[in-house]
């Protein structure tokens, strides 16, 4: 079945990482991607970038942000293929910003086919 | 039977409700037709065609159809059948798994593992069968969608995977000494049973022998225990009454998980559960040991960090007849909340004739009492000293 592995990370957290943490941080984002059963995935710039769209009785709104004043913020996903929860477990807990003060969140896709 | 076919095809409901019905087909044929000779295996059987049944009827659940991987061919024979497997490992640990709220594991547990009806349950943690019915709903659900593992766990993850098990087990078990009344007694054994029946399945796990052994030597007290509604401490129980058989049967136990050379190595050796067995079965013994149970107490509180089992440690230490040193380690804990510290250090502190500071520490213990008992009990200590 599949999974999304949505990331939340501390905001600030990456940037008080040494530079070659970092570096080694995003090899291993690179290398979780080619993990086999890892289907697809993206990576979002800061949530300083985000634009929030709402539809009101047929009228769009755009606004900036959010900014509200979250703990976590989401900063991008994995899409995976495993047999179970546990296998899908192995590979978010592979994900450097669960262990730096974020989390992973694990949700099944809904099967359309 | 249910564990087996939940192994087969990977739905709770599914298997449930086969189950059922392969039940109720038997309580109509084998009156007339008298039993097969192989009962468990024609219930499977028969549970399985229903469910294939049900499946290929239903088109809602033709989803479900490449579940039946291997269709039965061998199923029309049932006399000359494989032996059924015993599943009900990997029906523990999908019950119990982390991803499952720790009410729902319970719940799940007593339903499918130590069959109890759904009322049952609900009767037993006071909630309305309706709320029981939901929860367990809910966490079937979250199995099916979420894709939590019918199987015992890889090597690396059992130790922390059985831990949630036997955790569950012992919350059974508790839940049997807070709660009052009948359902209570009947919630402590079937703990008792689910602890047989992991000994059973994981003879080679020491903590799930050690689980068993503290049930056990618990239980064995629980009818001297009580002196009608009161309360009666453990120095104070009347011993005959105690149930010998079931103690003697705890010590064996405790002695192949804390001696057996083969158990001694695991991650799970000498752990928690273990190590408590081996206080309350020191406690079972006249005269008590405490220079031994000291030495447990620390150990335990070694492997799980816990301040409320160092002071447990000092009370050892105390009545070993050293309460000046049992004093020291008490004033080294941070327990400011803890009616036990506060009443703890005023006895200490009593017993080595600081009467003043006893008496404010009796205080401090009796403003935190709830139970009128413990207050009337505090409140005489305070007369006197």
């Amino acid at each position: 079945m599949q999974y999304a592995l949505l990331i939340y990370s501390k905001p600030g957290a990456a940037e008080a990482l040494s530079a070659a943490e970092r570096e080694a941080n995003h090899r291993e984002y690179l290398d979780i991607k080619k993990l086999p059963g890892v289907v697809g995935g993206a990576s979002l710039h800061p949530v300083e970038t985000a634009t929030t769209v709402r539809v009101q009785d047929g009228q769009t709104l755009v606004t900036d942000g959010p900014f509200a004043d979250t703990k976590e913020v989401f900063g991008g996903f994995y899409l995976i293929e495993a047999d179970d929860l546990d296998q899908a477990t192995e590979i978010a807990a592979r994900i450097p910003a669960a262990r730096i003060g974020g989390s992973v969140e694990i949700r099944p896709v809904i099967d359309n086919g | 039977m249910l564990a087996c076919l939940i192994g087969y095809f990977g739905d709770f409901d599914l298997a449930e409700e086969a189950t059922a019905e392969a039940f109720a087909l038997a309580a109509q044929r084998w009156p007339d037709a008298g039993m097969p000779d192989n009962p468990g295996a024609w219930l499977v059987t028969t549970a399985r065609h229903r469910a294939i049944d049900r499946l290929r009827r239903d088109r809602v659940l033709a989803a479900k159809l490449p579940l039946l991987a291997q269709p039965p061919e061998e199923a029309e024979d049932v006399m000359d059948g494989p032996p059924i497997p015993d599943e009900r490992l990997e029906l523990v640990f999908m019950c119990c798994h982390p991803a499952l709220a720790i009410d729902a594991q319970v719940a799940l547990t007593l339903r499918a593992v130590a069959g109890l009806t759904t009322e049952e349950i609900a009767r037993a943690f006071l909630v309305p069968a309706e709320t029981m019915k939901r929860r367990l709903t809910r966490a079937k659900s979250k199995i099916k969608v979420a894709g939590i593992p019918f199987g015992v766990p890889v090597a690396s993850q059992l130790p922390e995977r059985l831990a949630a098990v036997l955790a569950v087990v012992y919350l059974i078990f508790n839940e049997a000494y807070s709660g009052p009344g009948q359902p209570a007694e009947s919630l402590a054994s079937e703990a008792i049973r689910l602890g047989r029946v992991l000994a059973a399945l994981l003879p080679a796990e020491p903590e799930v022998l050690g689980l068993l052994a503290l049930m056990l030597l618990h239980d064995a007290r629980r009818e001297a225990r009580f002196d009608g509604q009161d309360l009666v401490l453990l120095p104070d129980q009347d011993q005959s009454r105690w149930d010998w058989r079931q103690i003697t049967e705890a010590r064996d136990l405790l002695d192949h998980a804390l001696l057996d050379p083969s158990l001694q190595h695991g991650p799970t050796a000498r752990g928690p559960y273990a190590l408590q067995a081996a206080v309350a079965s020191l406690q079972a013994e006249t005269p008590l040991d405490w220079p031994q149970v000291a030495a447990l107490y620390g150990e335990l509180a070694d492997r799980t960090g816990s301040d409320v089992v160092r002071l447990n440690r000092a009370v050892a230490i105390a009545e070993a007849g050293d309460p000046a040193a049992a004093l020291a380690i008490v004033d080294g804990l941070d327990l400011p909340g803890y009616q036990y510290w506060h009443s703890t250090r005023a006895e200490l502190l009593r017993r080595l004739g600081r009467a003043a500071e006893a008496r404010a520490a009796y205080r401090e213990a009796l403003a935190l009492a709830r139970t009128i008992p413990e207050r009337r009990f505090l409140e005489r200590r305070i007369a006197e000293t």
